[in-house]
């Protein structure tokens, strides 16, 4: 994914947000998002994140700066217009329960006033744009799984087809397993619609998986880093950076690089572990040449990540990874040294690029 | 105590019209109830401040005893039906106004969020999301207060009206139990039928509340 055309959709000027009861949201921000990109918004609660989001649409009004989206102060918008052309999707969806699936999404619609039948069809077009059945749409939203209501939450947002696209931890409430089969429907839509998504999530996984550029918060509001993820893991900006990003940011920076760069061999003759083959040439298992036995693997495409690459390698006996093309079909196998010098390499270049 | 079955297939005509003013009287009450406690729960959801002086105020008026509430309108509206539909209207605005004011607390938070982030009006969002969601409490609230102004017509009687009340007085003069039983017999029935109605109008109105298959 690239983030944007160089234009700034979203501009955060010198923005203070203090609350009556006296606590600072947000301390001082100035961001810029671009268009086409995904901004994810990071930090534990309390620290100014949906803040910062409910202004971009003046659900929440800036004491004092300016926002701009498109190149238009916020304020100088009337609210209701503003937020009809900005998407929104929140936790556990808030999706309107006592209208069908179908009306649900075409809530912007009709208060644009395209007509029921127009907006009813483009209900039924975004029912198969986030994976869901046509019959879905006569449902009303508690006879929907928690999944499949964030995805109604999604299609709703998306109705008007509006440029902007705000997500306040949308996947919180969903099981892990659903929540990755979500982040992945996301990164595929964004492919096919380049919206600019702002993202708030605690989970920094969820960041750096769907992030474009990713912006830490502090408690206090304070904006402390805003970076492409793997500048993000590669140089956190303080220590409070690099505590939030936890322990194994440097392998989550592996997530972030593909297998591709590393050298593969042809796989190896005669030494105690063999790798068995189908007649397809698809790998199957690791063989014990000594005591017959055999153990299972995990073969990897060029698009798979170093990180899984490296975790293969650790559980292969062998410390060898097979590597397989799009079919399946054995390409060759890489060493655990390979893949070790790879992601030093990548680490140092990281490092080196930040500074 | 014996009914008199000859007594009613005389005055078959005299009970139907006394049925009908009876429904006409207690209907017109809830009617009216809803149209000054809808306004006002709405402030009331709205204005924390003013929640409790308007529910408190209510309640005053449903602890003043119903004749005197009749003998008090007397010098504003005289022995009319409009004294009776007043007393009774103000009979309901306890109900109605308090779970007016709970229906409307009960709209979830986050599907109001949901609403004004969508790009939708306060006003529009009181009718088409709001109103709607809080449809299952005010309901109860009208079968309560439609039951409750049937059962209370009939005090009306010590003004000149009261409905079927009148078969009440009629009877305890002239010592014959008859029309009493008539009375009290029709007025359940009223209540019964009335009360089916407005369940049936709610499961017509909230189809979002209906038990359906999970899944899709």
């Amino acid at each position: 994914m690239q983030p944007g055309k160089g234009l700034l959709m979203i501009q955060f000027d010198a923005v203070h947000k203090r609350f009556p009861n006296g606590t600072t949201a947000v301390q001082d921000l100035t961001l810029d998002m671009p268009e086409g990109g995904v901004t994810v918004l990071v930090g534990s609660s309390g620290c100014g994140k949906t803040t910062t989001l409910r202004m971009i649409n003046r659900m929440v009004d800036p004491t004092s700066g300016t926002i701009r989206v498109a190149g238009r102060d916020v304020l100088e918008q009337d609210a209701a217009e503003l937020r009809r052309s900005i998407g929104y999707v929140i936790q556990q969806s808030g999706l309107f329960p006592h209208r069908t699936v179908s009306d649900n999404i075409a809530t912007v619609p009709l208060l644009l006033g395209w007509g029921r039948r127009k907006a009813r069809a483009r209900a039924a077009e975004l029912l198969e744009t986030v994976g869901l059945s046509a019959d879905a749409g006569k449902r009303y939203p508690h006879q929907l799984s928690g999944g499949q209501q964030q995805r109604v939450g999604v299609a709703r947002a998306l109705a008007a087809d509006p440029p902007v696209l705000l997500m306040d931890e949308p996947f919180g409430a969903v099981d892990p397993v659903v929540r990755t089969q979500l982040q992945n429907e996301l990164l595929r839509l964004q492919r096919d619609l380049s919206k600019t998504i702002v993202f708030v999530t605690h989970d920094v996984d969820e960041a750096v998986r769907l992030g474009d550029r990713i912006a830490v918060f502090r408690t206090g509001g304070h904006l402390v880093q805003c970076a492409a993820p793997a500048e993000l893991l590669a140089r956190p900006a303080d220590a409070f950076v690099a505590d939030f990003l936890g322990a194994e940011r440097g392998l989550k920076l592996l997530s972030l690089t593909t297998l591709a760069g590393v050298a593969q061999g042809p796989a190896p003759e005669g030494a105690r572990w063999q790798l068995t083959l189908d007649s397809a040439r698809k790998p199957l298992v690791w063989h014990d040449t000594e005591n017959d036995t055999a153990l299972p693997l995990r073969p990897l495409q060029d698009t798979d990540s170093l990180l899984s690459a490296l975790n293969e390698s650790i559980a292969a006996p062998s410390g060898l990874v097979a590597r397989v093309d799009a079919d399946g079909v054995l390409t060759g196998v890489s060493s655990r040294e390979d893949i070790h010098d790879r992601a030093g390499r990548v680490h140092s270049e990281a490092s080196a690029v930040a500074a | 105590m014996s009914v008199d079955w000859s007594w009613i297939a005389d005055h078959t005509d005299d009970l139907t019209a006394l049925t009908l003013s009876h429904l006409q009287a207690a209907l017109t009450a809830v009617l009216l109830g809803l149209l000054v406690s809808l306004p006002l729960a709405v402030v009331a959801h709205r204005v924390r401040r003013l929640r409790g002086l308007l529910l408190g105020l209510s309640n005053i008026l449903f602890t003043i005893p119903s004749i005197a509430v009749f003998v008090l309108l007397l010098p504003v509206s005289g022995l009319t039906r409009t004294t009776t539909v007043i007393g009774l209207t103000i009979y309901t605005l306890v109900v109605l106004l308090r779970n007016t004011v709970e229906g409307l607390d009960s709209v979830p938070a986050r599907t109001k969020e949901a609403a004004k982030a969508m790009g939708t009006r306060p006003l529009r969002t009181l009718i088409t999301v709001e109103l709607p969601l809080a449809l299952p409490v005010i309901m109860a609230g009208v079968r309560i207060a439609t039951v409750m102004a049937i059962s209370l017509v009939s005090v009306a009687t010590y003004i000149g009206d009261g409905g079927l009340g009148q078969l009440f007085t009629d009877g305890f003069q002239r010592n014959f139990p008859t029309p009493v039983i008539v009375g009290v017999v029709l007025t359940l029935l009223l209540a019964l039928v009335a009360d089916a109605l407005l369940v049936t109008v709610q499961y017509v109105l909230t189809p979002w509340t209906r038990r359906q298959k999970r899944g899709v």
